[in-house]
């Protein structure tokens, strides 16, 4: 017998703190396992951000850095200047980096800022007990649309892939889904390609991975993956949204 | 092929991704025990029915499942 999955050495053996079927337990692995096969634990700086992964820096296994509210690009990129061989990237959630980091996330795509984004976007605010964010869903109900995202009154949800693949200093955009084993596998490969890209210079990458919130969505966790594929595929398309390598070829 | 899996129950929190995406439908929820933490814990009988394809492990979000194949 052979060992063909285990728990990977990228993540610690901190229990993780989230709720019974929250997707950030599968993308904290992707992004663990990631690190482990390009054999960068020893040189990788995550930073955490203020949300439901706040706690991120016990659970990966490198070096990590916690970020005021939003501000893990701009602290990503302080650490990425002055330890240019090292691995940079961050994790955060929606109402992290869409909503009151959405400047950091900008300015840090501008600039090229050699980094690789995690951006775990589950249309809700997590932790704080599910208030509308900005990429709350269109009728989509949170605890302060209680009649559902009215777009003339909130607006319609915002679109980060697509919005930071039109800026000059990225160089890999891509947004994917993690709700069966398949797409979990599309999600590492993609997630592994940003950090290539990263290490190569290239410039500013991140990977949208759509997310689920069992707790404020009100669904079971395996109802909430098939939410995601009925509700937020539509809003938020699968693809890759930019990517440089292939523009030079 | 031969699977075998290996569940770390007391980390299991019970959200039956893996129960969800196994081809064989041999995970089920044991709902007359619970774990340190409270949760009903997923388990196997049938395990000369796996096999081996670690879909459970790859969706399970808390590292539970240890996956060995022939």
């Amino acid at each position: 017998m052979a060992i063909v999955y285990q728990k990977t050495k990228g993540l610690t053996d901190a229990e993780l703190h989230y709720c019974p079927g929250c997707t950030h337990g599968i993308v904290h692995k992707l992004v663990g396992e990631t690190l482990e096969e390009l054999d960068v634990l020893g040189k990788a700086v995550g930073v955490a951000p203020v949300g439901c992964a706040v706690f991120a820096y016990d659970y990966f296994n490198c070096d990590m850095q916690e970020a005021a509210h939003g501000r893990a690009p701009a602290v990503a990129t302080g650490i990425k200047r002055v330890l240019p061989q090292h691995v940079v990237f961050t994790y955060q959630g929606d109402g992290d980096l869409a909503a009151i980091g959405i400047a950091e996330a900008v300015h840090s795509a501008m600039r090229g800022e050699k980094i690789t984004v995690i951006f775990v976007n589950n249309a809700i605010y997590g932790m704080t007990g599910g208030q509308m964010a900005p990429t709350t869903l269109v009728g989509q109900k949170a605890t302060t649309a209680p009649l559902g995202r009215d777009p003339g009154h909130y607006g319609s949800p915002i679109r980060m892939s697509e919005m930071l693949a039109t800026i000059d200093g990225a160089a890999y955009i891509e947004r994917v889904m993690v709700t069966t084993p398949a797409s979990v596998m599309k999600a590492k490969r993609s997630i592994k390609k940003a950090f290539e890209l990263q290490i190569a210079g290239l410039g500013f990458t991140m990977i949208e991975v759509l997310s689920t919130c069992p707790t404020n969505w009100g669904l079971t966790p395996v109802e909430s993956l098939e939410w995601v594929k009925e509700n937020m595929l539509p809003v938020f398309p699968l693809g890759v949204y930019r990517d440089v390598t292939k523009e030079e070829a | 092929m031969a699977g075998y899996v290996r569940f770390r129950e007391d980390l299991c929190k019970g959200c039956e991704l893996c129960v969800y995406v196994c081809p064989p439908r041999i995970i089920y929820l044991d709902r007359d025990y619970t774990n340190r933490k409270g949760y009903h814990p997923v388990r196997i009988d049938e395990m000369e029915k796996c096999t081996g394809c670690a879909h459970c492990a790859r969706m399970c979000p808390d590292s539970v499942i240890t996956v060995e194949r022939e």
